[in-house]
């Protein structure tokens, strides 16, 4: 049995040790916005915050996010960072599939927080772990930089 | 105006709706017939737009969202002729049924090779304007007015000179009784206030915040999750796994066998995957154990020396060449691809005793349909299917082999299962887009012109397998094979297209984005780089001397040209690269700038798209569409191929099957050409075309070297010698 903190409340899961944290929250707790891609961390659409870290919750496992406090894309929309970056998705239409945007959203919001006015170079940085295969890399740089002047 | 010709009238039909509302029935295709819509409440499944008492409207979209826009864009068709707001229209995906909803240009219910929007464009508008003139005219009644004095707007009729309003709601039950109108005007392009207009997609909310759920995310009451192996040789079997060990996973539930799959169900994916390993499946790998590119690139090769089956012929090509002042002979390949949509295959199945519920992605609902009804001896109508939304598809989810394999499995099992691919199965079981083996031959004259063009195309047929209806001249010529090459944008005078039928033991091929003009532009337009070069004119003018009695091929070139910077300075080791295209009924050039190192390392820096597809439905999706679809083709040509050893295919995730990422990706810039009397054309697919050969020609341009074999950027240029 294990405790997990998700999005401010926590669960109690009896699972393995070494169940990823992605599985535990689409198919134990029915939290299906973190998405299921690749499962050896090259996609980066299951990138989850762990203590406002972006971290990928497919190699993340439930043992080593015991004590940790999880948020997905179901809550980053309380975050400052999340709701500028989200408004400025919508606001610059970067979505088409829209099945790798919640991983992209969540490393968009930990970078604004890290990096309140991040350069090409640090969203380069922060976003190269997620794909897109419909290919909106040229509007999420733009709404990052949108949603990094909302700030004030 | 543009008056509705009788004929179209015939496929409307109108009807009351169960509660009371107002159904305009409308057939999309020539093939079906207004009849198939039965009459009165019973055909409110079928109908489709909607208007119900409490004004709720609502329409049944026939083409399915994969990520392109399409909900959106048909909503606007609909919703500038009804007169209501994006805001109070609401699609709702289709049933199977391919006597209504078929696509007219594929045939059947089916959203692929870019036809949407050519397929909506008119009657999409005319049932919005025929539902619209009903509700007027019912309100001109009840007020006992003109219908002339009446205006609709935002979902109401009103009577200006009176003051009296009523909603279409309110309407719906009276419209509903009335003949249908017989002179249904649409408006001209100077009236359209969505139409041409940048609007905010109406699928994007939820996929920001984790909520639209995709087939992915599907969670049914006693559902279990399954993940599978099937045989990594295609034909091959199960020999043996060890059943004991996965169930002893804890949360597995079952292991069911077929004869060339093994499934294990769990509480959980992660139990079902965990289970899957334990099984350690032992394979008998068939007749195609032998089988790898080496072997498939020879029968190919072989193949290609055969005259095949002419497609097209123009004049005397050969004589042409053979008299040329010169003469330039090139082979291009393009490998087979996987398609990779983020979202991994995946179906979630209830089969009973007396019917089938299908939670799938879809871009083929009957196919799906019929695939569950196959496998467990319902009829189709048993079987209903709930189409989710897609994480892509890209060609993928036109073919329904993992749906067949979830039936085979589902039967076995007495509650709801959804089976997840892992990536790994996802692409070493894809139904891959053909190899293209092409041999291109064209002579110049002393003034270096194209006197002569020869193109044979040798690769397997998709169209033979997938609709084998579509084959031409008595079965032997694929004309996907060809698309794009026939009709180039050039007036080339002597002309010779060929088809060399070649199929890969042991591999299924499939549609892909851009289908026949991903391959085929790549080759023209890297041929006619070629020959630009070979002639001494630069590459953008070699384009506009063949393109005198093509001004829309020559517009959009001479804008991409333009917002390029075409012809200006570059440093050392960067280069500019055009390609341009006519396909999906579309116009597109394209120029990409790139650099290539001393280390043979290719950086892509910007790309100008300019396109003119006729009349704009949504300018801000057509503009992501060029972006999206460029990039995807670029991540193909510089990256991507399936490859086989001893049968199986060797690439198995995104490490080794790669996609652009943010850091590689080019910034696009997309120019649209205005020319809204023209024929509408397609977009989705029409950047992927483009990116090829804009990329194989900036290459050169930048280092002087000619690639012909996709995928470029695995080490051809520091391979194959010095820059």
């Amino acid at each position: 049995m294990f405790e997990l903190n998700v999005n401010g409340q926590s669960h109690q899961v009896d699972v393995v040790a070494d169940m990823p944290v992605l599985w535990v929250l689409r198919d134990v707790l029915g939290l299906t916005g973190t998405k299921f891609g690749c499962g050896i961390a090259q996609c980066g659409a299951c990138t989850v915050h762990a203590d406002g870290e972006p971290v990928r919750s497919c190699l993340l496992t439930i043992a080593d996010a015991a004590g940790r406090q999880i948020t997905t894309i179901e809550a980053i929309g309380a975050t400052p960072e999340g709701a500028r970056v989200q408004k400025a998705w919508l606001d610059r239409e970067v979505v088409q599939c829209g099945y790798c945007q919640s991983g992209q959203i969540m490393s968009a919001a930990a970078l604004l927080k890290r990096v309140p006015k991040p350069s090409d170079t640090d969203i380069d940085d922060a976003l190269s772990g997620n794909i897109c295969r419909c290919g909106t890399y040229v509007r999420i740089r733009e709404a990052i930089h949108a949603a990094s002047e909302s700030q004030g | 105006m543009n008056a509705i010709s009788p004929t179209r009238r015939n496929f409307l039909k109108i009807g009351l709706a169960a509660g009371g509302g107002l159904m305009i029935g409308l057939c999309m295709t020539g093939r079906a017939k207004a009849d198939a819509l039965p009459a009165g409440a019973a055909f409110a499944p079928n109908a489709f737009i909607r208007i119900m008492p409490d004004n709720q409207i609502t329409f049944l979209m026939s083409h399915t969202e994969v990520g392109q826009g399409v909900y959106t864009s048909a909503s606007m068709l609909i919703a500038e002729e009804l007169e209501v707001g994006l805001d109070q229209i609401t699609p709702e995906p289709a049933p199977p049924n391919n006597a209504l909803y078929a696509d007219p240009n594929l045939g059947e219910q089916a959203t692929g090779g870019s036809t949407s929007t050519l397929a909506g464009w008119e009657p999409l508008r005319i049932a919005g304007a025929t539902a619209r003139t009903m509700l007027v005219q019912a309100a001109a009644a009840r007020w006992q007015v003109e219908p002339a004095t009446c205006a609709a707007a935002r979902g109401a009729v009103s009577h200006t000179p009176s003051g009296r309003s009523l909603t279409y709601g309110q309407l719906a039950e009276a419209a509903a009784a009335l003949p249908v109108p017989k002179d249904v005007k649409l408006k001209p392009a100077s009236q359209f206030t969505l139409i041409g207009t940048p609007q905010k997609r109406i699928d994007t909310p939820g996929k920001v915040n984790g909520s639209l759920q995709f087939g992915m995310d599907v969670q049914v009451p006693g559902m279990k999750i399954g993940t599978v192996s099937a045989s990594p040789v295609r034909g091959g079997t199960l020999r043996a796994i060890d059943e004991g060990a996965a169930r002893a996973v804890p949360g597995v539930l079952d292991v069911v066998r077929l004869d060339n799959v093994v499934a294990v169900i769990g509480e959980h994916y992660w139990a079902a995957l965990s289970g899957l390993r334990a099984a350690a499946a032992e394979w008998d790998d068939g007749p195609h154990a032998d089988v790898s590119s080496a072997s498939i690139l020879d029968a190919m090769k072989q193949a290609s020396d055969s005259d095949g089956v002419t497609a097209h012929k123009s004049g005397d090509p050969a004589a042409a060449i053979a008299g040329a002042a010169k003469r330039l002979d090139a082979v291009y390949q393009l490998p087979f691809l996987a398609h990779a949509p983020m979202e991994p295959i995946n179906t979630t199945l209830h089969v009973r005793a007396d019917g089938a519920d299908l939670w799938v992605g879809t871009q083929v609902p009957p196919r799906a349909q019929a695939a569950v009804a196959k496998h467990t001896g319902l009829k189709p109508e048993q079987v209903t299917v709930h189409n989710q939304y897609m994480g892509g598809a890209f060609g993928r989810r036109l073919d329904v082999d993992s749906i067949e394999q979830a039936a085979l499995i589902a039967k076995k099992l007495p509650y709801p299962v959804k089976l997840i691919w892992s990536r790994e199965e996802d692409i070493g079981q894809d139904l891959v887009r053909p190899y293209y083996y092409d041999r291109v031959s064209a002579g110049l004259d002393s003034d270096g012109k194209i006197v002569g063009w020869t193109h044979r195309t040798t690769c397997s047929s998709v169209t033979a397998r997938w609709v084998p209806e579509g084959m031409a001249q008595g079965g032997k010529l694929d004309p996907d094979t060809v698309e794009g090459a026939i009709q180039t944008p050039y007036d080339f005078p002597t002309q010779l297209n060929q088809f060399v039928r070649s199929e890969p033991p042991g591999v299924i091929t499939a549609w892909w984005r851009g289908v026949g003009p991903t391959h085929n532009i790549f080759v023209v337009e890297g041929f006619v780089d070629e020959l630009a070069h070979e002639a001494g004119v630069d590459p953008v003018e070699f384009r506009r001397r063949m393109l005198t009695k093509n001004p829309r091929a020559l517009g959009v070139l001479n804008r991409a040209a333009q917002e390029s910077g075409w012809g200006q300075p570059l440093p050392r080791g960067t280069g500019r690269g055009v390609s341009l295209q006519f396909a999906f009924n579309s116009f597109v050039a394209t120029v990409l700038t790139l650099s290539v190192s001393d280390r043979g390392e290719i950086a892509l820096h910007n790309a100008h798209v300019a396109v003119d597809v006729g009349p704009v439905v949504n300018p801000d999706t057509l503009a992501a569409q060029c972006q999206g679809g460029l990039i995807f083709g670029l991540s193909m040509a510089m990256f991507n191929e399936i490859t086989h050893e001893n049968g199986r295919v060797v690439q198995s995730n995104f490490h080794d099957y790669r996609a652009l990422r943010i850091n590689e990706a080019p910034d696009v810039k997309v120019h649209i050409v205005e020319n809204p009397a023209a024929p509408i054309g397609g977009v989705g697919e029409a950047g992927t075309a483009s990116a090829s050969a804009a990329l194989a020609n900036a290459i050169f341009a930048a280092s002087g070297r000619r690639l012909r074999r996709i995928p470029f950027a695995t080490g051809q240029l520091a391979q194959e010698g010095q820059i």
